[in-house]
């Protein structure tokens, strides 16, 4: 870390201070269990793990969001503007030349009302990078949970695609199964017919019961028995992931498919709302992208609005800003309570990088 | 000097002497039965290395050897960006084995990942922690299940006697090697389709990461030809 990246660190961070927000610091230990519940064995892969004799498995922080929320749902305050910036550390499984460890700026609003927060976070972070040639690039994660939502299937194929919106492979083979275009796998129609389907099962081992796999037999059997998803809604599905245009041409695809998709109706008046917040702050509509699949693939706890700045011509710098909208993560750890929020962070060693200053 | 690793025991060593025996390269062990000492008859500047199949990899990373035969699922597990690290000369046609996913043959439901997937979310529901897959295998099948899109699994070491895990219930499925299956049918576990990991077998890489002098190059490319690869 030289000082050169440190500078431009306090430089963001004073910038997010004079925008409101107190400064915060969260541990570099976070405890394993937390992180794993959230993201899954493969948060292994990109975080360091190590062990430590009295507190079992700990990471070293791959990002500030999850302690930051922890600490503020423990405060029981209603509304904080949150700055930090401080290292993430993530492991790299192949040599990709990213460093393992970094700096994040971030400036996070909890408990701010949307749509102006949404507005608030883009245009403070943005307005950090002030006068550089960055493309700005915005989603919204809840209009693919309200298109699929609203399909016209079973509730469990639809909670099974939303389970998968940030792994995109599966979802598109889910989507090819529920639409009748993959096949059932050999012998499924036999077993779901058969008198006994445990004939031939042998001796019941493991945690997982004869009660769990009967009712899982009853899911396939219902799932089997219901019509698949039509071509039309799987064009629909396919339209809007695929959608990439200037925010306002995108927004009129969008009032198009919602005549035959009327499900994401209140998503896509979100979406005009969010818009007029941003332009109400001089950020002009025709100058932002939208990309209905933006932070599907590495921002899994979003699931609103999402954004990102990048480098046009620099496809060997990842993003230098990135951010959004994640209310579901306060309420996963929040025990039992939520709060809306929203927020973003900015890698000051890629800023110094585009500005041509060796960091 | 060119250092060349070989298994220091059992029949993965036998069979590494016979495949080079039979490539007219006579590898054999010097001194007692006790120590690790082996030699090549005839090739000068090649050193013999015994060493346990499982530190091959580390030490062909780390170039204290130049040549190393291992299996190639240890490979793949050790070294991340292997194909950086290494290069394989040829594989060997024995030691074959592959890693597979296995569930209980009670599972009716479960024949394939789409299905685990499916069983794993009710799973954790059902039972508030994530479906446990016990394996030492922990990069190759963190890697192929995120490839496949699998997730709510975790995985739990184990560094022997995996097939028992899921009768102990310490795992619910196991993520092993097998060569017939026979272990796995014996323990009440079936092989899910589309579950094949890695087919693995043993073979003869060289080390990206050691220094080869010129004197090395030349007798590599004499041992290349030699051995037909």
């Amino acid at each position: 870390m030289t000082p050169a990246i440190r500078a431009e660190a306090a430089r963001l961070a004073a910038h997010f201070a004079a925008a409101g927000a107190e400064p915060v610091e969260t541990a570099i230990l976070q405890e394993a269990g937390v992180l794993l519940d959230l993201y899954g064995e493969d948060i292994r892969a990109r975080a360091y793990v190590t062990y430590d004799p009295l507190r079992g498995e700990m990471m070293l922080r791959p990002d500030f969001t999850v302690p930051l929320v922890r600490a503020h749902m423990d405060s029981g305050r209603a509304e904080a503007r949150y700055a930090y910036a401080g290292e993430v550390f993530r492991r790299q499984e192949e040599e990709t030349g990213r460093p393992s460890e970094y700096i994040q700026v971030g400036f996070e609003v909890f408990g701010g009302t949307f749509p102006e927060a949404d507005a608030e976070v883009f245009s403070v972070i943005s307005g950090a990078l002030d006068g550089l040639p960055l493309r700005a690039v915005t989603g919204d994660i809840a209009l693919i949970v309200a298109a699929v939502s609203g399909l016209q299937t079973l509730p469990a194929r639809k909670a099974a695609l939303l389970r998968h919106i940030w792994r995109p492979r599966r979802f598109r083979a889910l989507m090819e199964r529920f639409a009748g275009r993959a096949p059932a796998p050999a012998g499924r129609a036999a077993l779901l017919a058969a008198a006994d389907p445990f004939a031939e099962a042998g001796p019941e081992i493991g945690k997982r019961t004869g009660a769990e796999i009967a009712e899982r037999l009853r899911l396939l059997a219902e799932d089997a028995a219901a019509p698949p998803i039509s071509a039309g809604e799987l064009a629909l599905i396919d339209e809007i992931l695929g959608l990439r245009a200037p925010l306002p041409e995108a927004i009129g695809a969008l009032e198009e498919i919602a005549m035959a998709l009327p499900a994401i109706e209140p998503a896509l008046t979100r979406l005009r709302q969010r818009t007029e917040a941003l332009a109400a702050r001089g950020l002009s509509p025709d100058a932002l992208d939208f990309e209905a699949s933006f932070g599907r693939t590495a921002l899994e706890y979003y699931d609103g609005f999402v954004f990102g700045l990048v480098a046009p011509g620099r496809p060997d710098l990842p993003a230098l800003a990135t951010g959004g909208r994640y209310d579901a993560l306060t309420r996963v750890l929040g025990g039992g309570r939520a709060a809306p929020a929203v927020g973003g962070v900015i890698r000051p060693e890629l800023v110094l990088e585009l500005k041509g200053e060796a960091p | 000097m060119i250092r060349l690793g070989v298994p220091s025991k059992g029949r993965l060593m036998e069979k590494t002497f016979d495949w080079f025996g039979q490539r007219g390269l006579t590898l054999r062990r010097t001194g007692s039965d006790r120590d690790y000492a082996a030699e090549v008859e005839g090739v000068e500047g090649l050193e013999l290395v015994l060493v346990s199949a499982g530190e091959v990899p580390q030490a062909l990373a780390e170039g204290r050897l130049h040549m190393g035969v291992t299996g190639s699922d240890l490979i793949r597990e050790k070294l991340a960006g292997w194909d950086q690290i290494v290069r394989p000369l040829a594989p060997m046609g024995f030691g074959g084995a592959d890693l597979v996913i296995a569930v209980p043959k009670y599972w009716v439901d479960v024949e394939t990942l789409d299905d685990l997937d499916a069983a794993a979310a009710a799973f954790r529901r059902r039972h508030g922690h994530r479906l446990r897959i016990a394996t030492k295998y922990h990069r190759l099948v963190r890697e192929f299940l995120r490839e496949e899109g699998v997730a709510d699994y975790q995985l739990v070491d184990s560094q022997g006697a995996t097939e028992g895990t899921v009768k102990a219930e310490t795992a619910e499925a196991i993520a092993d090697i097998t060569s017939t299956g026979e272990t796995l049918r014996a323990n009440g576990l079936k092989i899910l389709t589309g579950g094949l990991i890695h087919s693995s077998q043993a073979t003869l890489y060289k080390s990206r990461r050691a220094d080869w002098s010129d004197a090395d190059r030349t007798l590599l490319a004499e041992l290349t030809r030699r051995l037909g690869l």
